[in-house]
């Protein structure tokens, strides 16, 4: 099994089975295999990915995760699946009975449907759209629908008031999600997802062109996780559905599996946005150096999504809640210009000369300083902007010292 | 500047997360019931009654003054005497306990028992894990369930106990060599009084008490 | 008239049709979320990948949410009407049918009705983005500024209008302030 066999074996496999299928049923046949991995691995990332939730913030905050279930508690998700099916499924009687039950089924379906564009290893994409950056900011409008379906069908003060706010939030962090990628898509020259990874799959003197690499890839990368990050309301920016706040915001009402659906669609739509993420601006399934370039591509995006992952939940361990007023000052006062001034040094990048007195090594260096800087100066104004009206004095205790 | 802030509690969380699997203080889990916590030395819950040596109705060291049932502030404590009497640790005759009964859900820990109890009978115990099914009876405890060992007492509250005994074997020696003296005493006056009545009787013919002896039962 | 082309429009038509004629006001302007789906759709189906896609962008993912807020925050849907169907909708539906009519034979008339063969265009390297992205800088580019500058003018106006009932707002509470 040679090493380019080894990377392409789903695909081949995928090849022989179609090729033994008869000739009218090929294309179901195809679209199927496509599309049913799909839809058995990322929730079984998701079931990991709780267990790995729960047990990362438990040594964070100096306890044990769950550890009774399997060995080191392996097995938790399986129970939280059994405990989220046979709880009672309750329904106000005074909720809209069937935008409550399509709330749920259009979160989870719209989260499905942003994996569809994502290369996941090389030739390995579930649909090769020209246009599939845009297609995956298209979805995330259904999600913010289908948010609204859910607080409002409740009919529930708790419940319309976070989805209203969880509403605000995903509208207002859409925007740095999507300005912050169109630094990306303006380098690469085109919106293919496909076409964006093969672009940062080169190498030079053993380094890939990762944009991660780059001064506008690294504050766009920032920018675009943090702004990822508030799109799925996921920790710090969980007010929406914070649980001590307003009990548990727009999905007040749901228990038992419609609640896991919602759950399921949080991490789906982290993942999806992780996927994007690594796409854009990590090389997707490229290897960074030359000579890991033998380790499967889909070996190298699995293990970038873990690693974002581990990021996640890292942040949610680390940082407090967000109030409602600082996440949208954050979104707007620094998250938008911030954002701008990425594409300027993205320009910038672009259209500076390589060399630099005849020396190209020389040249590249200049330009990353000069990118950087362009980056860095607005960002100490922008900071020292958004801080000007909180003044928090150190705190001094009178009796603790 | 921002994001230092937020980059310092990176680092600390990380450091949170590393130094779990390897320092102990950053994970005081105590998996219950796998693993005990260890109570420290004063801890108390509920009180119990000590005897010393191996049988309890021969060593119980109560000898049923009734002080700590009336001290008691709940008034869990019920107290029986008895009609006859054994010896205690000294020799001394005593009354024990017929009916000592105390109400557990009643009983607030206070110690107070313990405190007045002028005897060393009534200390406190350490367990916790009493839960049962019977809410009355099963909480109201008699005279043989009350009664643990003076070598339990010396594990669960080494410092006490030792401190206890000490107290106790000075007593002991005390009144065993107050014994002595006094037989010695009684035997130097028996003997004297031996020697000398044969001579006052033949002086004074009448075997009548020496008025400064003084009587000895 | 394919299959596809057949489940999205009747899609749009009974996303349109729900629209008008369902009772709470909150369902019609799902529906019509529906509808614009439906919509974008049909355009994906004819190739048009930027145009389908922004349509669900803008329409389904800021427009329809904006109706659902403007229906949220002016408690318009707590009345439900008895009926949607009033006297006055005889002449109304006259009317529609007459626009219909107008429509349908501008369309018949235009050039694109005489295309002979009814495939969309075969989809090739350089995709609808690029060439709209370059009609829109190069040919069209005056036009775009200024759809820009309306755009801002339109956002500023709606901050000014939001700051000024802040502050009228504000006022009477300083006021009272002042006079206890």
């Amino acid at each position: 099994m040679t090493v380019a066999g080894l990377d392409q074996i789903f695909v081949t496999l995928k090849d022989i089975l179609v090729a033994h299928t008869p000739a009218p049923l090929q294309t179901i046949v195809g679209i199927l295999i496509t599309i049913v991995p799909i839809i058995v691995i990322f929730p079984a990332l998701f079931a990991v990915t709780t267990i790995l939730e729960r047990k990362g913030l438990g040594r964070i905050q100096n306890r044990y995760g769950p550890n009774r279930v399997g060995p080191w508690g392996i097995l938790q998700p399986m129970a939280d699946a059994v405990k989220s099916l046979t709880k009672e499924d309750l329904v106000p009687r005074a909720a809209d009975q069937v935008v409550h039950y399509l709330a749920p089924l259009v979160l989870v379906g719209a989260s499905f449907l942003g994996f569809a564009v994502l290369p996941i290893g090389r030739n390995m994409t579930a649909v090769n759209l020209d246009a599939g950056v845009l297609f995956f900011f298209a979805i995330g409008a259904g999600t913010e629908l289908a948010v609204f379906m859910a607080g409002w069908s409740s009919r529930n003060k708790y419940s319309l008031l976070g989805a209203m706010r969880a509403i605000a939030q995903m509208i207002s962090y859409e925007i740095p999600l999507i300005l912050s990628s169109i630094a990306v898509v303006m380098i690469a020259g085109t919106l293919s997802p496909t076409l964006i990874v093969e672009r940062q799959a080169a190498f030079s003197h053993g380094l890939a062109h990762w944009n991660l690499f780059t001064p506008w890839g690294l504050a766009g990368f920032i920018l675009f996780m943090i702004a990822g990050t508030a799109e799925t309301n996921r920790s710090p920016f969980d007010l929406p559905e914070g649980e001590s706040e307003i009990i548990a915001g727009y999905f007040i009402e749901y228990s038992g599996f419609k609640f896991a659906l919602f759950f399921l669609a949080e991490y789906l739509e982290m993942f999806a946005v992780s996927g994007l993420g690594i796409t854009l601006f990590l090389g997707g399934w490229s290897s960074p150096v030359s000579f890991l370039a033998w380790i499967p591509s889909w070996a190298w995006f699995f293990t970038k999504l873990l690693a974002l992952i581990v990021g996640f939940i890292w942040i949610r361990g680390t940082m407090p809640r967000l109030r409602m007023d600082q996440l949208m000052n954050f979104a707007w006062k620094f998250m938008l210009p911030m954002t701008l001034v990425v594409i300027v040094s993205a320009g910038i990048w672009r259209f500076l000369p390589v060399s630099f007195g005849g020396s190209a090594a020389l040249g590249g260096m200049v330009r990353w300083l000069v990118c950087a800087l362009v980056i860095v100066v607005p960002y100490v104004i922008f900071a020292r902007m958004l801080g000007r009206g909180n003044h928090i004095e150190k705190r001094v205790y009178r009796f603790a010292e | 500047m921002l994001g230092e802030g937020i980059l310092q509690g990176l680092m600390e969380t990380a450091r949170n997360f590393f130094g779990s699997y390897i320092e102990k203080d950053r994970l005081t889990t105590v998996q219950y019931p796998e693993e005990r916590f260890e109570l420290p030395e004063a801890s108390r819950n509920f009180p119990f009654l000590l005897y010393d040596g191996t049988d309890p109705d021969a060593g119980l060291r109560c000898v049923s003054c009734q002080i700590c049932e009336k001290e008691c502030p709940p008034r869990c404590i019920h107290i029986e005497k008895s009609k006859d009497k054994k010896p205690d640790f000294v020799g001394k005759q005593q009354f024990y306990p017929a009916v000592f009964d105390i109400d557990v859900s009643v009983c607030m820990s206070c110690q107070i028992c313990v405190e007045v109890c002028p005897f060393d009978a009534i200390r406190m115990d350490k367990v916790f894990e009493l839960s049962t099914g019977d809410r009355f009876g099963g909480l109201l405890w008699d005279k043989h369930e009350l009664s643990k060992s003076n070598e339990y007492y010396r594990q669960i509250h080494p410092v006490e106990a030792a401190e206890t005994d000490e107290r106790r074997t000075k007593e002991k020696a005390d009144a065993q060599a107050k014994a002595i003296a006094a037989a010695a005493a009684a035997a130097a006056k028996a003997a004297a009084a031996a020697a000398a009545p044969p001579s006052d009787a033949s002086s004074n013919g009448a075997a009548h008490p020496n008025p400064s002896k003084p009587v000895t039962q | 008239m394919t299959l596809p082309f057949l489940i999205l429009a009747l899609l749009t038509l009974a996303g349109g049709v729900a629209a008008m004629t369902l009772r709470r006001l909150v369902h019609c302007a799902l529906a019509l979320a529906i509808s614009f789906a439906g919509l974008a759709g049909l355009y994906l189906n004819l190739g048009a990948e930027f145009a389908g896609l922004a349509q669900l962008l803008v329409y389904v993912g800021a427009i329809a949410i904006l109706i659902v807020f403007v229906i949220l925050l002016t408690r318009g849907g707590d009345a439900d009407p008895d009926s949607s169907f009033s006297p006055a909708s005889a002449g109304s539906v006259v009317i529609a049918l007459a626009v219909f009519a107008v429509l349908a034979w501008a369309v018949n008339t235009s050039s694109l009705a005489h295309v002979a063969t009814l495939q969309p265009a075969p989809p090739s390297d350089k995709t609808g983005t690029l060439q709209i992205g370059q009609a829109l800088m190069q040919h069209y580019v005056l036009p775009l500024e200024v759809i820009g500058l309306m755009l801002t003018a339109a956002m500023i106006g709606a901050v000014i209008l939001a700051l000024r009932d802040k502050r009228i707002a504000a006022e009477p509470k300083d006021s009272e302030l002042r006079a206890s």
